[in-house]
């Protein structure tokens, strides 16, 4: 079970404070000092992801102008990029007008309990093989589990409002949202049939840094596995094709109709991070997440050749293993977003089809598949079965 | 796997304290700058223009329901299906793939006979026809 504080005790001058610390203030104070690295390291997290979900909004209408030929936001800041800033001000200055017949209560925390559940999935998300705020042997169920806490947020914030757009883009954010999760999870469990472990950490070093070592090309049904994921996570996250909660031009705005000022940001922050959050675990589970090529990651290879001190050279390794997980992720975030502009909105009923009689069945023969495959070939991957095959055939001549 | 840290699961409730914060410290800061001035007329529900008649908590499609009820059947079998899956690798390095591999299957044939039986019974269609098609028959 490594984290982030373990990553860091590994240092001198960590266990050296942990040693004052319990000496001046009488008691074991590893907690205390897992705690406050725990608190700085999650706060540094906090604010990149928000920044991230933050520039989302930004990437969003820009790309958006760039697939339609348009110039998109370009007033704030240099190429308009402090858009974002710019909206934060409006948001925060703008009135908050809940409805007189409103649940009060249900309507002021349905946006927290949006950003509580994203907020707290990033706990588990494999920025790299350190810097991962904790690597829950449990991991994969726990992101399964408070991702649902963003359904909750979404369904409550239409049913509270008490409005007839709101309430029907509540019941259908609901409906689509659990319905999805279960391709979701079957594809998440064919994942794990392979990796033999239910931790992000786990998983991702069950890969290799090269696609051939990836799991999305670890057989066929792994490579529609990943597809099938991809897919439910678009509508898990409401994003188009599936963003039927919020569908302008049916429902006005959906769920948060009646939501204006901070509380209306706060559900599209909790959206955008979301988005970053899936596309980080898709990435993690299937891309190979956090690998560097040629092992470069462990930073073995600095202290080596170049004669660094270990533990810099293992800095080294983080940093281009967090570059490795970021560009897989925003990769596939220009994706979503391009999805996005290319793709019309389904109907309601096609998108309850699509989910049940497609994507649950197809799930369900991957898992068969994926199951069969690891019995027959004890879980030789297809590129490592060619390359065997090829040796067995180099040694008959 | 001989002592368990519990301090594991700081960072999961640093978040959620955190989470808490945001919402709230920004809601309480933007008390003090945004204008609050509420009338009878802004408060109502927006309907396009329209004055609401009756409540939105009214009576609701059925079909939400029965999605529901699927769902949780699916959901909890295949969180059941979590433990066998994680174990499925021990068991093939170890040579006994063969039974872990046939309850695996017989449970997702378990899953497979639902999902048939849901579709056969039509709770799968999101717009029931059989009542359609019975007048159908009928004026035939």
């Amino acid at each position: 079970m490594n984290s982030v504080v373990s990553y860091f005790s590994q240092t001198e001058g960590y266990q050296a404070i942990v040693k004052t610390l319990s000496e001046l203030l009488g008691f074991d104070a590893t907690s205390l000092v897992a705690f406050i690295v725990f608190g700085a390291v999650v706060t540094i997290v906090v604010t990149v992801l928000a920044t991230i979900g933050g520039l989302g909004t930004y990437a969003e209408r820009k790309i958006s102008a760039d697939l339609q030929m348009r110039q998109g936001p370009n007033r704030v800041g240099p190429f308009g990029i402090l858009q974002f800033l710019a909206d934060g001000v409006k948001m925060i200055l703008k009135e908050d007008i809940v409805p007189r017949q409103a649940d009060r209560f249900l309507f002021n925390i349905s946006p927290l309990l949006c950003l509580l559940g994203v907020f707290a999935s990033l706990a588990v998300v494999p920025f790299s093989s350190g810097f991962t705020l904790v690597n829950l042997n449990v991991g994969i169920i726990y992101l399964l589990g408070v991702a649902s806490i963003v359904g909750i947020g979404i369904f409550l914030g239409g049913y509270s409002s008490n409005s007839k757009w709101s309430m029907l883009g509540g019941m259908r954010g609901a409906s689509q949202i659990i319905s999805y999760e279960i391709p979701v999870t079957l594809s998440i469990l064919a994942a794990v049939v392979i990796v033999g472990g239910l931790s992000f950490g786990a998983a991702t070093e069950a890969q290799g840094g090269l696609p051939h070592q990836w799991l999305i090309f670890h057989n066929p049904f792994t490579f529609i596995a990943f597809f099938v994921l991809f897919i439910g996570s678009l509508a898990e996250a409401n994003r188009a094709p599936f963003d039927l909660p919020e569908a302008e031009s049916e429902l006005v705005s959906g769920y948060h109709t009646e939501f204006t000022g901070m509380k209306f940001a706060f559900f599209a922050l909790a959206e955008y991070i979301e988005v970053f959050v899936l596309c980080g675990v898709a990435s993690a589970l299937f891309l190979g997440g956090y690998k560097v090529p040629f092992d470069l990651g462990t930073g073995a290879i600095f202290s080596e050749k170049l004669g660094l001190h270990p533990m810099l050279a293992k800095n080294i390794g983080q940093l281009l293993q967090l570059g490795a997980f970021f560009t897989k992720a925003l990769l596939l975030y220009y994706v979503v977003i391009w999805i996005r502009w290319t793709l019309p909105r389904l109907r309601v009923d096609h998108l309850m089809v699509l989910c049940w009689k497609y994507l649950t069945p197809i799930a369900l023969f991957n898992l068969v598949g994926v199951a069969v495959w690891m019995y027959a070939f004890d879980g030789q991957s297809f590129f490592a079965l060619i390359a065997k095959m090829g040796a067995a055939a180099g040694g008959h001549h | 796997m001989a002592s368990y840290n519990l301090d594991v699961y700081m960072p999961v409730l640093i978040l959620m304290a955190l989470a808490c914060i945001t919402v709230f410290g920004a809601l309480f800061i933007g008390m003090f700058l945004r204008p609050s001035n509420p009338t009878e007329l802004k408060q109502t529900p927006y309907e396009c223009g329209e004055e609401p008649i009756g409540s939105a908590w009214s009576n609701f499609n059925v079909r939400f329901y029965v999605v529901a009820l699927i769902f949780i059947i699916f959901d909890v079998e295949s969180a059941l299906m979590f433990p066998v899956a994680s174990v499925f690798k021990k068991f093939v390095d170890l040579g006994m793939g063969g039974a872990v591999l046939g309850s695996f299957l017989l449970f997702i044939g378990i899953l497979a006979g639902g999902i048939v039986y849901c579709w056969k019974k039509g709770d799968l269609d999101w717009v029931r026809s059989y009542q359609v098609s019975e007048t159908v028959k009928k004026e035939d």
